[in-house]
């Protein structure tokens, strides 16, 4: 049956009006079998991939848009986490600064706005290469601009490294200090059962379980479901679930469609397609006023976490529905800075940080993109992000932490980071909260939900 | 699942106008598809929400031009009759209307 002048204008319509793109296509690249002794010898034939790769992921998602008329706004890489291609090098600061600048100057070389995977998986323990690219981070991401870091603090069945996670605290307000208005911890995301083929920055990496290549997708985002759920501002609650659901399957089968094509074009495999809503900094574009749609007054007010666990999963179901290969975070992106509506509501006082790691309990992908003062205490920032992990673990789920102590600025005021990282109000924060349990270190034990065999 | 691509010999795309009704629309498009060697299958249009909107499906299997020159035409065809004018391939309404 031919498609109706009705369906196509739903679809031109979603284009025109509410941001429907590809939100991102990434590929991952295998880097293991290019370690080396020798920085230069790895260096070499990891450019050499990394530029090949980049220039055919641009060329083809260049022919694709044109040819379905569907903006794909990023193209990124994920490479095998970093740590791995430094476990035969020299454990010095400056070899592992050396590999992220071998990663920025060939994304650069390929036009790749951000690769991402300069990261370590260390939930239970670290290796000397691992804690030194730990050591490594201040300096390697603010000294390069396309490289984006992980590292996986803590899962499930493992349960959490806190003597990285104090660690980390420390990481995070160097870091800080060596960019302008913090923004290298923008370029950095810690995790509780990270996924080893998310497609999102700042988090991707290709993990271990991967094939050489693959392709990975994320849909559309929030601003065709605001438009949906605008269009129904009286049928309850189970209705708009329905209708929710709906066209989050028809997103994903567009991201599907496309995300299979390029994989076909670019001869590798078709890895996943994360679900996951992600807003932009474009009006209209945000998850919190799909929430402010379906009738909270302002996202943070109560029943702000009953509407988001709604419209998480009328997403899943929709994107279930449409796509045998759903993976990565697949959750609803609920980034501070990023998302006009979360930037209002903090300013307005409805959104404050315990709030927000509530929300997180219902969504992926954690507490993302949220500014501190810059003289909060390390120990602080290792709490915050201990607690957020906590939810994770115990809930068999991902969730992450991406803060930014802002040097020199104070709860109130408001940064502007610029570009598609947004402008942040700093949030309130204790002084003071856990020095004594985060200096104990140890790991916290791997929880009873771990014990499924 | 989306279904594999197949080797057919219909390339069908569709042309989606949208904005105000007037005189003209059909017959410049006609015209830009003739020059192209692109055969038009259907023409239906509606007005919905206030839009007036007219979709186009065209077989593009033996255009004589590429795609790039095909929306640098309806681009200036476009913008002339102060339209919005769409070309894409049907395969994503397909995807995103049938299950």
């Amino acid at each position: 049956m031919r498609i109706s002048v009705e369906e196509v204008f739903e679809t031109v319509k979603m284009t025109l009006d509410h941001h429907f793109d590809i939100r991102t296509v990434t590929v991952g690249i295998n880097l293991k079998d290019c370690m080396d002794r020798n920085l230069s010898g790895l260096g070499g034939r990891i450019e050499k991939r990394i530029i090949e790769k980049g220039k055919l992921l641009n060329k083809f998602a260049d022919i694709i848009e044109q040819k379905y008329g569907i903006p794909i706004t990023n193209r990124r890489i994920a490479v095998t986490p970093a740590s791995l291609l430094l476990e035969p090098l020299p454990k010095k600061i400056s070899t592992a600064v050396g590999l992220a600048k071998i990663l920025d100057r060939a994304a650069k070389k390929a036009d790749i706005d951000f690769i991402g995977g300069f990261g370590a998986m260390v939930q239970k323990g670290m290796t000397a290469a691992e804690e030194n690219l730990l050591n490594a981070i201040p300096d390697a991401l603010s000294k390069t601009e396309r490289v984006c870091g992980f590292l996986n603090l803590a899962s499930t069945i493992a349960g959490m490294n806190m003597d990285a996670v104090a660690k980390f605290g420390h990481i995070l307000k160097k870091l800080a200090a060596k960019t302008p208005n913090g923004i290298g911890c923008a370029k950095i995301a810690v995790f509780a059962n990270v996924p080893e083929d998310n497609p999102f920055m700042a988090g991707a990496n290709h993990g271990i379980g991967e094939p050489d290549y693959s392709l990975n997708i994320g849909i559309s985002g929030p601003g065709v479901v605001r438009d949906v759920v605008l269009q129904n501002p009286d049928c309850d609650l189970t209705q708009l679930s329905e209708v929710i659901k709906k066209t989050v399957f028809k997103i994903t089968r567009a991201g599907e469609l496309i995300g299979r094509e390029m994989a076909e074009l670019m001869g590798i495999d078709f890895g996943i397609v994360d679900i996951s809503l992600a807003s932009t900094t474009s009006a209209g574009d945000s998850v919190a006023e799909i929430i402010e749609a379906m009738g909270v007054k302002q996202i943070g007010l109560p029943g702000s976490t009953a509407a988001l666990a709604l419209l998480m999963d009328a997403v899943k179901k929709g994107g279930a529905m449409a796509s045998g290969n759903i993976g990565g975070l697949s959750g609803t992106f609920i980034p501070v800075s990023e998302d006009a509506g979360m930037i209002r509501a903090v300013k307005s006082g409805s959104l404050n940080l315990e709030k927000l790691e509530a929300l997180t309990s219902v969504c992926s992908v954690g507490m993302d993109m949220f500014a501190v003062p810059g003289d909060t205490p390390a120990e602080v920032l290792s709490a915050i992000i201990a607690d957020e992990l906590s939810i994770g673990v115990i809930n068999n789920k991902t969730t992450g932490v991406r803060v930014i102590p802002v040097p020199g600025k104070k709860q109130g005021d408001i940064v502007h980071f610029g570009g598609l990282l947004g402008s942040a109000p700093i949030m309130k924060v204790a002084k003071s909260a856990s020095p004594k349990l985060i200096a104990r270190g140890g790991r916290i034990p791997s929880p009873i939900q771990a014990l499924r065999n | 699942m989306a279904k594999k691509k197949k080797e057919k010999r219909n390339q069908i795309c569709i042309v989606t106008v949208t904005g105000i009704d007037k005189v003209g629309i059909i017959a410049k498009l006609s015209a830009a598809m003739a020059k192209a060697n692109i055969n038009i299958l259907d023409v239906n249009q509606k007005i919905m929400a206030d839009y007036f909107v007219m979709t186009m499906a065209v077989d593009v299997a033996k255009a004589s031009v590429g795609i790039d020159k095909i929306l640098k035409q309806l681009d200036k065809i476009a913008k002339e009759l102060s339209l919005n004018i769409t070309f894409q391939d049907e395969n994503i309404f397909k995807a995103m209307h049938r299950v």
